[in-house]
């Protein structure tokens, strides 16, 4: 039919807000982290004694003004945290009562499905597995951000209330190991980021544009019935 | 096959174009309006260092965790063999004059013009308690060191200043006044908080605050005043050095 287009909705309202809510505020969280960090900055990467990359080196930390604003990073920190762990329980009970969760969790198939969705991404195998909402890589990669993002707020307590929440900083392996698992998951969120926009990129508009409307538009060849 | 599949639906192309362009508006409006806030924050007038809506935050987050503070919480001890033999110096704020022990007197204000001075003596003939502890610095770094003095609740009990110790605050200023802070009574009044005049079975060393200062495990660096001057009581908040430059005023663990 002219002027007509087939639908598919994908991703409920919610989901798209709790999604680009926490986009700004995850960025000013690792932002003032950063301003934080810098006041210690004790980690590198090293290989024996030589030290392979230093977090951070002092031309990135002047290119992006932190030096010095350790007080500034710490209550833009602690004054965002409420609003990132709020909307993170809030997207995870949606996820929970919405049933949501059988789109995105892994399941039996996901580990060998991940492994050939991870083939056909580098062009050595020509047909992706079969996928509802998210591919099983999605749904390695989408469930561990919750696990990270709940890491992130369990260090974080470690570190900020050692001593009212001293089980959690004991569960997190003391004070110092919370500190740096903190800052292996910011870390993490990064390289998350990376990958998410080459694979949107590379996904193209359709998929993009999902994330904003909820829906993606199906090509006029497809069958109306995908079940 | 899985057996979920998402919802579809025919649409006209017209009312298409109307969803994703008013979603994408919706989008745009939102992401404006943070940077928006974001700047809007960073531009309002600073209150004690930081703009006010900030300093609002860490109030909020002081009223929060002042009434989760469970005063039998202790914080962990170690072994003395764990303690640093090398204890980092940090700061050097009101310790620029020169000091002796002969002339040195802890003052403590009872009220406004009735004040006792208490010797440095007369302070190590009150129960001595020892704690290794790990000494936590508002920059991220730890040190386990090994302390001793008088609790300030048994200074507080042996000094009769129960009626004093009612009020909401401690303040506590080196003798110059170049550096003060103030502690809530709960965090000050916590079985771990010292007067502390010895550092590793040792008197204090000059830049650890020689004769007294104070140590409060609960509290971050920042609030271990070093060479205690006077101590007074209040129910207002204390002035503080680095709350009045930008940081938490309670800054508790």
């Amino acid at each position: 039919m002219p002027g007509i287009k087939r639908i598919v909705h994908k991703h409920p309202l919610a989901i798209r807000w709790f999604h680009w809510i926490n986009f700004p505020v995850l960025a000013c969280m690792i932002w003032s982290g950063m301003l934080i960090y810098w006041a210690n900055d004790v980690y590198k990467i090293s290989w024996g004694s030589t030290v392979l990359f230093k977090f951070f080196p002092q031309g990135f930390y002047k290119s992006l003004h932190i030096p010095f604003r350790l007080a500034e990073g710490m209550n833009w920190h602690f004054a965002l945290i409420w609003v990132f762990a709020i909307n993170g329980l809030l997207y995870v009970l949606f996820t929970i009562f919405s049933g949501q969760w059988r789109l995105l969790l892994p399941n039996r198939h996901s580990i060998k499905e991940a492994w050939l969705v991870l083939l056909h991404d580098l062009h050595i195998r020509k047909t992706a597995p079969p996928a509802v909402k998210y591919n099983a890589a999605q749904r390695i990669a989408y469930s561990a951000i919750i696990i990270m993002g709940i890491g992130s707020l369990l260090t974080g307590i470690a570190i900020y209330k050692p001593v009212q929440f001293s089980t959690i900083t004991w569960i997190c392996g003391g004070y110092e190991t919370a500190r740096a698992i903190h800052f292996i998951l910011t870390i993490g969120y990064v390289l998350f980021f990376l990958v998410h926009i080459i694979q949107v990129v590379k996904t193209g508009w359709n998929n993009f544009q999902a994330m904003v409307t909820g829906f993606e538009i199906l090509p006029p060849s497809k069958k109306t019935d995908n079940a | 096959m899985p057996n979920h599949t998402l919802p579809e639906e025919n649409i006209s192309s017209k009312s298409l174009r109307k969803k994703s362009l008013i979603a994408f508006l919706i989008l745009f409006a939102f992401l404006a309006t943070a940077w928006y806030i974001f700047n809007y924050i960073k531009k309002q007038p600073e209150v004690a260092g930081t703009p006010k809506p900030l300093r609002k935050a860490l109030n909020l987050n002081e009223k929060v965790f002042s009434s989760l503070f469970d005063s039998s919480k202790l914080v962990k001890e170690y072994p003395i063999s764990e303690a640093a033999k090398k204890v980092r110096v940090n700061g050097k704020d009101g310790l620029k004059d020169s000091i002796s022990e002969q002339s040195w007197r802890l003052k403590v204000v009872r009220n406004t013009g009735d004040t006792f001075s208490v010797s440095l003596e007369e302070i190590k003939r009150l129960p001595k308690k020892e704690i290794v502890f790990d000494f936590k610095c508002i920059e991220g770094w730890s040190q386990v060191s090994h302390w001793a003095g008088v609790p300030l609740q048994t200074f507080i009990e042996h000094y009769n200043l129960q009626p004093q110790s009612k009020m909401k605050y401690v303040g506590l200023q080196t003798p110059d006044k170049g550096y003060y802070v103030g502690i809530d009574m709960p965090s000050a009044l916590h079985q771990q908080t010292l007067l502390c005049y010895e550092m590793n079975g040792k008197p204090l060393p000059l830049n650890q605050g020689y004769p007294l200062r104070l140590i409060i495990p609960v509290k971050y660096g920042i609030k271990h005043l070093k060479r205690i001057g006077t101590m007074f009581f209040s129910n207002e908040k204390p002035p503080d050095f680095w709350a009045e430059r930008g940081y938490d005023y309670y800054a508790g663990h």
